[in-house]
């Protein structure tokens, strides 16, 4: 855009100069000047239908709807001449015909467009003596509840569901003033980014179905933190009144989620009330869990501790874990010379190469980073269901076909992709496909792979159902192989890109939290404790994947949820859910995050790195750190990375991928998602009774 | 106008007739590859004329398939159109302009008589061969007041020649289109036309009398 000639207009006498393209509307907010809008948003289509941006510009005739007309050279605008104040108060007075009176029993009362721009330009009465217009209400799902005679037909929601979400199901039926926002025939939106639109309505008309009632706006607390539903890092904003989550919205992330959020991450806070653990539980002679005190807790833990040598003593990291809590686990199982902990899910490949060594960080990140993929001129999914494990990457690989019409090329099982409204090609279901691209003999693969070497920004993404298999490091090779082929490795752009599903997964692996010499994995420790080859287990929220039987081990489970985990262990300590603590999580792109406390864990639990270091004390082997402060400088000095929050560190030569150079027979079953059901992925969805609603609905098709 | 909704009723299915379907696949033919959903409404239409003037539901997801189109922005496409009825209607469908002219040349008129041959408007008359309604101006102002009977326009009526239509249309005789007050087209009604110096004219008009 740099070398278009810029268009010079002339805002309210402030001279601006802007790129062609640019709207009249964003001309006024680069000369800072606040244009009122419903129906216009940044992140949407025009359309140019609520009429509330009316600005007027010299040589117009009339006042001029600023959203729909570009900018032009030479224009003058006037956007505070009384004029102007007339005629967006007769669109005021329009809107407000049919809007009803009932801001106080509304839930968008207090963060409301429509109320606040009111005080603006409304008047104080109105001269339509009719009767109000009055629509019925639309079940659009168990997500957003709709008031539908509040709804002033600006269409932001239809737009949003079509062009963003990628799933057309909203829609105006019916025209002029009777004219309906539902879905066809009423059935539930399927989008998993449908609670986007209670954000994007301007008024009361869309809202949030579990939020309704429960609070008001003015009257919340708001924390700004980041999500841990996937492995996105999404920037989150938690709202609280005293000690309770009222509801979790997006804050507004360029980088990361842009201003979206997945329902899952924002309907979730339900499932932080139910189910907690807020007491120790210890296992009785009668094999039932009866609460206890702290003490008596790390009592039973000492005592079974002290005879089982540090071989047979293993860890494991499940999907929820922040990286202090990690750090903390992975020094404590260090200073007691245990070699078996890891942080993966079992048979994953990442981070350890067929020695046994450490590989460099890059073998491990989404590098082109999450904006990159705006970048990318040829995309490849292997293995990556990416609207089940990450619905908003979703959003943005649908944006980047979109706006450039980028090929798509998915290889995985048919079953665990469900359709996106982006043209794809599929290429196969699993490693025989991703073969025929490195050396391609059909057809339809040679003008793939034709493509991937003529793009300039290819890029690969390489999902956790390619991995997690007993085959996965030759998968992993094969995929770096061919991402080297085709130049994804150039010094410019890094298109080699692994989609973690786990929000725990890349700080474990930063911070080394993998078997060391002689030690078992994750499916070798679960193995271990069926056989009896692991005699003491501490699992750091894990609640997947747990073994059959448990031959005689002792089982710690630290989480804060009572699922499968802590119904396995023989101690349960309770701790500190992601809302709860401050602790560090790192993204899938290796962004380092701070989550901010934004209230306090129930009843007995405690952060989870203070319950180790107290741990710790017990087994006879002191954590050198004594706050959060020290405990994260010893991560910095384990991982310098840890030190630069929020920002992407770019990659230096030494960290760019490496394979691990495995042998071993390929199969050939079908990539097949690790994420079964989108809604009920990690304990806190489990306990969540709305995610149990929408994934009743959502596997009944 | 007022809220339209789907019937409650609705038939199991729909599928277009071996015919149609030709002719649907023809009209596709005339847009650019991908751009079929532009046929949307020819391709509504004739689905209504199929299920005897009515738009069923189950014909509105068969043409968004058809087309490969969501089927919410075919049901759009079905509310915001009057033209497509969202419910049963009888065989003759009967269209009173109420715009002004039609209006000042008697459509009350019409209007009662409508009201005792046919019934309420927007329902079914019981012998089911008619349904009436009011519409907006019909853009034959000339020939006021005007009914549209399905596709015909049937022009310069009083109640009398309307009853006349009426029962002749019951009695299933096809009934001439146009005026029926003798006018060919819009030609004054005194049967000369307005230029009587101008010889030639007349001599027109008389030519296709």
């Amino acid at each position: 855009m740099s070398d278009a000639k810029q268009i010079n207009l002339t805002v309210d006498g402030t001279k601006v100069s802007v790129d062609p393209g640019t709207t009249v509307l964003q001309a006024c907010e680069v000369a800072g000047r606040e244009i009122p809008r419903f129906c216009y948003h940044d992140r949407l289509s025009i359309a140019g239908n609520c009429r509330m941006c009316l600005v007027e510009i010299e040589k117009a005739p009339k006042p001029v709807a600023s959203c729909a007309m570009p900018a032009a050279d030479g224009m003058i605008v006037h956007t505070k001449t009384p004029g102007v104040h007339k005629a967006r108060k007769g669109v005021m007075e329009f809107l407000l015909i049919n809007h009803p009176l009932d801001c106080p029993i509304c839930d968008q009362g207090g963060e409301c467009d429509l109320q606040d721009q009111a005080v603006a330009y409304g008047t104080d009465g109105s001269r339509f003596a009719e009767n109000k217009r009055a629509v019925e209400d639309k079940y659009i799902g168990p997500l957003i509840k709709t008031v539908m005679t509040r709804c002033i037909h600006c269409t932001r929601c239809v737009r949003f569901a079509c062009e963003v979400a990628g799933t057309p199901e909203l829609g105006a039926a019916g025209r002029g003033e009777d004219m309906e926002i539902t879905t066809y025939l009423e059935h539930a939106m399927t989008s998993e980014l449908s609670g986007n639109v209670i954000d994007l309505c301007p008024v009361g008309a869309l809202t949030s179905k579990p939020y309704a009632f429960t609070a008001r706006s003015w009257e919340l607390e708001h924390t700004q933190s980041v999500d841990v539903m996937d492995a996105l890092g999404s920037a989150i904003r938690i709202d609280t009144r005293g000690q309770e989550v009222m509801r979790i919205l997006p804050r507004t992330f360029d980088a990361i989620n842009e201003e979206w959020l997945s329902d899952k991450s924002r309907f979730i806070w339900d499932g932080l009330k139910n189910q907690r653990l807020d007491k120790c539980y210890l296992r009785g002679e009668d094999n039932r869990l009866r609460p206890c005190r702290w003490e008596q807790a790390f009592e039973y833990i000492e005592a079974n501790t002290r005879d089982v040598p540090p071989e047979k003593r293993a860890a494991l990291v499940g999907d929820l874990a922040c990286a202090e809590s990690i750090a903390a686990l992975g020094d404590l199982m260090r200073s007691m010379g245990a070699p078996h902990l890891d942080c993966r899910e079992p048979l994953s490949p990442l981070g350890r190469n067929a020695e046994g060594g450490r590989v460099r960080r890059g073998s491990y990140l989404f590098n082109s980073s999450i904006a990159g993929i705006d970048d990318a001129d040829a995309i490849l999914l292997v293995g990556a269901d990416v609207r089940r494990e990450a619905a908003l990457l979703d959003a943005r690989l649908r944006k980047n076909w979109r706006r450039s019409g980028t090929t798509i090329g998915v290889i995985a099982s048919t079953t665990s992709v469900p359709p996106r409204d982006y043209e794809s090609v599929r290429l196969g279901e699993g490693a025989s496909a991703l073969q025929q691209l490195i050396e391609p003999t059909s057809e339809d693969a040679r003008r793939f792979r034709n493509l991937l070497d003529v793009a300039q920004r290819p890029m690969l993404i390489l999902g956790q159902g390619a991995l997690n298999r007993i085959d996965g490091a030759k998968i992993y090779d094969m995929a770096l192989a061919l991402a080297q082929q085709t130049g994804m490795l150039g010094p410019e752009w890094n298109g080699f890109n692994i989609l973690h599903t786990n929000a725990a997964q890349v700080a474990g692996l930063d911070l080394d939290f993998l078997p060391r010499q002689g030690g078992l994995d994750s499916a070798g420790i679960r193995k271990g404790v069926t056989d009896g080859g692991i005699e003491w287990l501490y699992l750091l929220g894990v609640d997947t994947h747990l073994p059959q039987q448990n031959k005689n081990a002792f089982i710690i489970y630290q989480g804060s949820h009572g699922d499968a985990g802590a119904a396995f262990a023989d101690v349960v300590l309770p701790a500190a859910a992601y809302t709860e603590k401050s602790a560090t999580f790192v993204n899938t792109e290796g962004r380092v995050q701070s989550a901010k406390r934004a209230l306090f864990p129930p009843g007995d639990a405690r952060e989870d790195w203070t319950i180790l270091r107290r741990l710790s004390d017990v087994l006879g082997c002191r954590l050198p750190y004594d706050d959060a402060f020290a405990l994260q400088q010893s991560m910095i000095s384990q991982a310098p990375h840890f030190a630069e929050r929020d920002q992407l560190v770019p990659l230096s030569n030494a960290e760019k991928p490496e394979p691990v150079r495995a042998s071993m027979p390929l199969r050939d079953d079908p990539f097949v998602s690790t994420v079964d059901d989108f809604h009920l992925s990690n304990v806190v969805a489990r306990a969540s009774a709305v995610m149990a609603q929408c994934s009743r609905l959502a596997n009944k098709k | 106008m007022s809220v339209r909704r789907l019937a409650v009723e609705q038939p199991d299915g729909f599928e277009f007739s071996r015919e149609n379907l030709e002719w649907a696949n023809a009209q596709l033919k005339k847009y650019p590859d991908g751009r079929g959903q532009s046929a949307v409404l020819p391709l509504l239409w004739r689905a209504q004329e199929q299920c005897g003037g009515w738009l069923p539901e189950p014909a509105i997801r068969y043409i968004a398939e058809l087309l490969n189109m969501p089927h919410i922005r075919v049901y759009e496409i079905a509310t915001f159109y009057t033209m497509f009825n969202l419910e049963s209607v009888g065989k003759h469908l009967v269209q009173v302009c109420k715009t002004t002219p039609c209006w000042l040349r008697g459509s009350d008129e019409l209007e009662r008589v409508c009201f005792e041959e046919i019934g309420k408007p927007e329902s079914i008359s019981p012998d089911g061969n008619f349904t009436w309604r009011r519409v907006e101006c019909l853009g034959a102002c000339v020939n006021a007041p005007v009914v549209q009977i399905n596709a015909d326009f049937h022009e310069d009526l009083n109640a009398q020649s309307f009853r006349t239509l009426l029962s002749q249309l019951r009695a299933g005789e096809t009934v001439a289109a146009g005026s029926h007050a003798g006018r060919h087209a819009s030609e004054p009604g005194s049967g000369e036309d307005g230029n009587a110096n101008d010889e030639q004219e007349t001599l027109h008009f008389n030519g296709f009398k």
